[in-house]
C-alpha cells in the first residue's frame, strides 16, 4: 500500500488507530523488530567487509601460533613410533622393574621403528631429556633392522648396556604419552631425577631463568631510557611552531623509516673499540691508546642500540596525546599560584599519562621479544631469551622447547599486559 | 589442525614464483653463487630443464616444516652433513641410490672416488669447509701465529679474539690448543672432565673475546681491527683476503672441517629431476668447478686433483682449500654422533658459562 519512505504514509498508519501502544513503520512492522532486522543486516555487512582480514589472521597468525603452542605440551616422537613399549608403561604403574615383557616389547617397537625409518624421531625424542641417548637408539636400530632374537634383555645389553639405566627407563615412562610437561619444566632450569621428581639442573646448566629474568629487566630499563629521553623531544614536537616541528618530526621519522639492520650496524661503526666515538676521545686525550672503551659486544651495547631503535614508539604516542593538551590548563595553575614544577606535575603530566602508558607498553613489549639487535651487538652478557629460541628453531631443532619458552615469554607479557589494566586501565591507553 | 597448517602453508606459498624443473634450496651469498655458477647454469645449458634457486638461512629448517606440513616445494637442498643424518634418520628424506652417482674420468666408481662418509642413505657430499685460525698479517710483523694453542697466547699475541657463539667447534678447538690430539679429542670430549678441562681453557681467554654469530662479522671484526684473531669458516676469510686484499693470513693447523651436500626432501615434486641434478652436480669435473668460486674443498678425490684457478684469476684455488694435501696434516673430522648427542646439553653449558 504506501510508500515506506512517505512520511505522511506513517503518519497515516498511526492514525488509522491501531492501539495496542506499540510503535509501527509505515507497513504495519513493529518498530522495534525492523529496527532489529536492520541492524543485523548492516551488522552481517560490516562482518562480511572484516572477514578477509579475519580469515588472513586466523590462517597466517591465529593457527601457526597455536600449532607451536601445542608443540610445547604435546610431542608424540616417542608414543607414536613406539606403540607397545608405550601401551606396557600405561599398564604397570612407575616403579615396576621392567619385565621380560617389556623387553619384548623394547626389542619389536626398536625394529620396527628401524624398519620405518623413524628411529631417529624416537632417539631425539629421549635425548632431550637424557643428553647422549640419541645415538643409543640410532645404533641400537642399525644393528636391530633384522629384528632381534630373545632373550631380548641380555640381546639389548650386549648391544649397548646403557640399555639398563634407571634415568632411561624413567625418561621413556614419561615420554610414553604424547602430553609432557618436560619442556617447561627444562624451560625453567628444572628437571625430573630417576624417581620422576622435579628438581633443578645443576648449576652450571641454569640459563633460562637467568634470562627471562635479564630480558625482563634490561626491558624494563630500556623503557625507562626510552622516556627520560622521549619525553622532553615529544614535548618540543607538540609546542613548537608547525614549522620547525615538522621539521624535527622529519629528524624523529627518518631513523624510523631505516632498516633495522642498518641502524645496528651504524651503532658498530660508532661503538666499536676502533670506532668513531673511542678515536674521538682519543683524539681530545681523554682516554690513552691503551684504554679504549668496551662499549658494545656487552650489555651496553645491546641498552644503547635498542633505546635507539624503539624511542620513534615511545615518542609518536606521547608527541600525539600533548598535541591535544590545552596549555591553558597550565596557565591557569600558573595563575592560581602554582609552580612551573607544581603546574607540570599536577596539571602537565597527568594529561599526558595515555601517551605515556601507549608508549611504554609498545617498548616493552618490542623489547621483551626483540631478537636481531642483542644478537648483533650484546656478545654474551647482551642475549637475551629470544636469542635461546633462535638457536631451538634454527640450530638443535627442538621445536618443542622454542615453543615452551615462547608460551613463557607470551605468558608473562599477557601477565603484565592485564596488571597494566588492572593499575592503569587500559580505556587510557592512548595512540593517537 | 594439520590440514589447517596444510592450507595456510599452501597460502602462504601462492606468492612465490611457479615451480620450476629443479627448485633447489640453498644458503645465498658466495657459496650459493658457486650452486649458480658451476651447477644451475651448466645443468640448465645441457639438459634444458629450468633450475630455480631459493635461499635460506639454514636449508635444514624449512625442510623439517616443509615435509611436516605436507607440502614440500624444495627438490634438493643444500645441508651440512649433521643435519642430513639427522633428517633421515627422522625419515624426513628420500633415499639416495649411489649407484646415480658418475664415476670417476678414469673409471673409478663414485663410492671409491668420495672420500669416506661422503655418501650416505639420504645424503651426498658436494664440499668440505672447515674451521680455521686467521689473523690480520699486519698486527703481527714478527712472530706469527701457527697452532691452535698461539690462538690462546696472548702474552706472545696480544689483541682481542673472536670465536663462534656456541659450544660446537670451540671445545674441540679449546683441547686441541690444550695439547689434546686430533684422534683423541673427542672421546676426551665424551668424559665430563674433558668437558670441564676445554672450558678451563676457554676461561683462560674469555675477557678477549668477542662472539660471533653471522659468517660475514669475523672479517668484518679483522678489517676494523677490532680483533687481531679469528676463528672462522675458512671460506669468509679467503673472500676478504682474495676479493678485497685484505692481510688475512689463515692456519691451517688444527682445522676442524665439516662436509655440505645434497639431500631430497621427502616428497619432492620432481624427484626423477632432481636426480639428474644430483647425478650432474657432483659428476667431476662440475665439483671441481664449482672449487673455483668458493674456498671450500671438493669431497671427490678426482675432483681435488683437477680444480683450476680461483675464477677471474691466474692463481691455483688448490692451496686455499681445506682439504688441500698440505693443510690436512693435522685436522679434525667433525663427529656428528657426537654433536647429535650433545649438541642441547653442551649448548647450555656454554651459554650458562657466557653468562656468568
Amino acid at each position: 500500500m504506501a510508500n515506506a519512505l512517505d512520511p505522511h504514509a506513517a503518519i497515516a498508519t498511526v492514525a488509522t488507530g491501531e492501539t495496542d501502544g506499540t510503535l509501527r513503520t509505515a507497513d504495519g512492522k513493529p518498530l522495534a523488530r525492523a529496527l532489529a532486522r536492520s541492524q543485523t543486516r548492516a551488522r552481517r555487512r560490516a562482518f562480511l567487509l572484516v572477514l578477509p582480514l579475519l580469515a588472513f589472521i586466523m590462517l597466517t597468525f591465529v593457527v601457526p601460533i597455536g600449532q607451536m603452542l601445542q608443540r610445547s605440551f604435546y610431542n608424540d616422537g616417542f608414543s607414536a613410533h613406539m606403540p607397545q613399549l608405550s601401551q606396557w608403561f600405561a599398564d604397570h604403574p612407575r616403579g615396576t622393574d621392567p619385565d621380560d615383557a617389556a623387553w619384548a616389547a623394547l626389542a619389536a617397537d626398536l625394529s620396527a621403528a628401524a624398519e620405518a625409518r623413524t628411529i631417529g624421531i624416537v632417539g631425539t625424542r629421549i635425548n632431550y631429556d637424557v643428553p647422549g641417548t640419541r645415538s643409543l637408539f640410532t645404533s641400537t636400530g642399525r644393528k636391530a633392522r633384522g629384528g632381534i632374537e630373545p632373550p631380548y634383555r641380555e640381546a639389548l645389553l650386549e648391544m649397548n648396556d646403557d640399555w639398563a639405566s634407571p634415568r632411561l627407563w624413567s625418561a621413556m615412562r614419561e615420554a610414553s604419552t604424547p602430553l609432557t610437561t618436560n619442556f617447561y619444566l627444562a624451560s625453567l632450569d628444572r628437571t625430573r631425577n630417576d624417581a620422576g621428581e622435579i628438581v633443578q639442573v645443576q648449576e652450571r646448566q641454569r640459563v633460562y631463568v637467568m634470562l627471562f629474568m635479564r630480558t625482563f629487566w634490561l626491558s624494563l630499563l630500556i623503557t625507562a631510557l626510552t622516556f627520560i629521553l622521549g619525553f622532553p623531544i615529544a614535548h618540543l614536537l607538540a609546542t613548537l611552531p608547525m614549522r620547525r616541528s615538522n621539521l624535527l618530526m622529519i629528524l624523529v621519522l627518518l631513523p624510523f623509516w631505516t632498516s633495522l639492520l642498518v641502524r645496528t650496524t651504524s651503532w658498530m661503526v660508532l661503538l666499536q673499540q676502533q670506532g668513531v666515538i673511542n678515536d674521538i676521545l682519543v683524539w681530545l686525550g681523554l682516554i690513552g691508546n691503551g684504554q679504549r672503551l668496551q662499549m658494545i659486544y656487552n650489555q651496553t651495547g645491546t641498552i644503547i642500540a635498542m633505546t635507539h631503535i624503539l624511542l620513534p614508539f615511545m615518542i609518536l604516542p606521547l608527541y600525539s596525546v600533548m598535541r591535544t593538551i590545552n596549555p591553558s590548563y597550565v596557565r591557569a595553575a600558573r595563575s592560581l599560584g602554582a609552580t612551573s614544577w607544581t603546574a607540570f606535575r599536577r596539571v602537565y603530566f597527568p594529561q599526558t599519562l595515555p601517551g605515556l602508558g601507549a608508549g611504554a607498553l609498545l617498548v616493552f613489549i618490542l623489547a621483551v621479544g626483540y631478537y636481531i639487535t642483542p644478537a648483533l651487538v650484546g656478545g654474551s652478557s647482551g642475549q637475551l631469551i629470544s636469542n635461546m629460541i633462535a638457536m631451538h628453531m634454527t640450530d638443535t631443532l627442538n621445536w618443542s622447547m622454542a615453543a615452551a619458552l615462547a608460551s613463557l615469554l607470551l605468558a608473562a607479557v599477557l601477565i603484565l599486559y592485564w596488571l597494566y589494566d588492572r593499575l592503569v586501565g587500559i580505556d587510557n591507553l592512548k595512540l593517537g | 589442525m594439520r590440514k589447517l597448517l596444510t592450507i595456510s602453508t599452501a597460502l602462504g606459498l601462492l606468492a612465490s614464483p611457479a615451480l620450476a624443473d629443479v627448485n633447489l634450496l640453498s644458503w645465498g651469498g658466495a657459496y650459493g653463487n658457486s650452486h649458480l655458477q658451476a651447477y644451475a647454469k651448466p645443468f640448465e645449458a645441457e639438459s634444458g630443464k629450468k633450475v630455480h634457486i631459493a635461499d635460506a638461512d639454514n636449508p635444514a629448517t624449512p625442510i623439517k616444516a616443509m615435509v611436516e606440513a605436507g607440502n614440500v616445494s624444495a627438490d634438493v637442498a643444500s645441508v651440512e652433513y649433521a643435519d642430513a643424518v639427522r633428517l633421515c634418520d627422522e625419515g624426513l628424506l628420500e633415499t639416495l641410490d649411489p649407484a646415480i652417482l658418475s664415476p670417476a674420468p678414469d673409471g673409478t666408481a663414485a663410492t671409491e672416488d668420495f672420500i669416506e662418509g661422503a655418501i650416505t642413505d639420504c645424503f651426498v657430499g658436494t664440499d668440505v669447509y672447515s674451521m680455521v685460525v686467521a689473523f690480520d698479517d699486519s698486527k703481527f710483523p714478527d712472530a706469527k701465529p701457527a697452532s691452535p694453542a698461539d690462538f690462546f697466547d696472548t702474552e706472545a699475541f696480544p689483541g682481542k679474539r673472536t670465536m663462534r657463539k656456541g659450544a660446537k667447534f670451540n671445545l674441540e678447538f679449546a683441547l686441541m690448543a690444550d695439547g689434546v690430539p686430533a684422534g683423541e679429542v673427542y672421546d676426551t670430549l665424551a668424559t665430563p672432565e674433558g668437558v670441564d678441562r676445554a672450558f678451563a681453557k676457554l676461561d683462560t681467554i674469555k675477557n678477549d673475546v668477542i662472539w660471533w654469530e653471522a659468517g660475514a662479522q669475523p672479517p668484518q671484526l679483522l678489517a676494523d681491527g677490532e680483533v687481531t684473531m679469528a676463528y672462522a669458516f675458512n671460506g669468509r676469510i679467503f673472500d676478504a683476503a682474495q676479493g678485497e686484499g685484505k692481510p688475512f693470513k689463515i692456519v691451517w693447523d688444527g682445522q676442524i672441517y665439516e662436509m655440505e651436500g645434497w639431500v631430497i626432501p621427502k616428497g619432492a615434486p620432481n624427484l626423477e629431476d632432481a636426480k639428474a641434478f644430483i647425478t650432474f652436480s657432483t659428476a667431476t669435473p662440475n665439483q671441481a668447478r664449482a672449487a673455483e668460486f668458493i674456498s671450500y674443498g671438493p669431497p671427490r678425490r678426482s675432483a681435488s686433483a683437477a680444480v683450476g684457478n680461483i675464477e677471474g684469476t691466474d692463481v691455483p684455488m688448490g692451496p686455499n682449500l681445506p682439504t688441500y694435501e698440505e693443510n690436512m696434516k693435522n685436522a679434525l673430522g667433525s663427529n656428528l654422533d657426537f654433536w647429535v648427542d650433545h649438541d642441547a646439553e653442551l649448548n647450555e653449558r656454554f651459554n650458562s658459562w657466557l653468562a656468568g
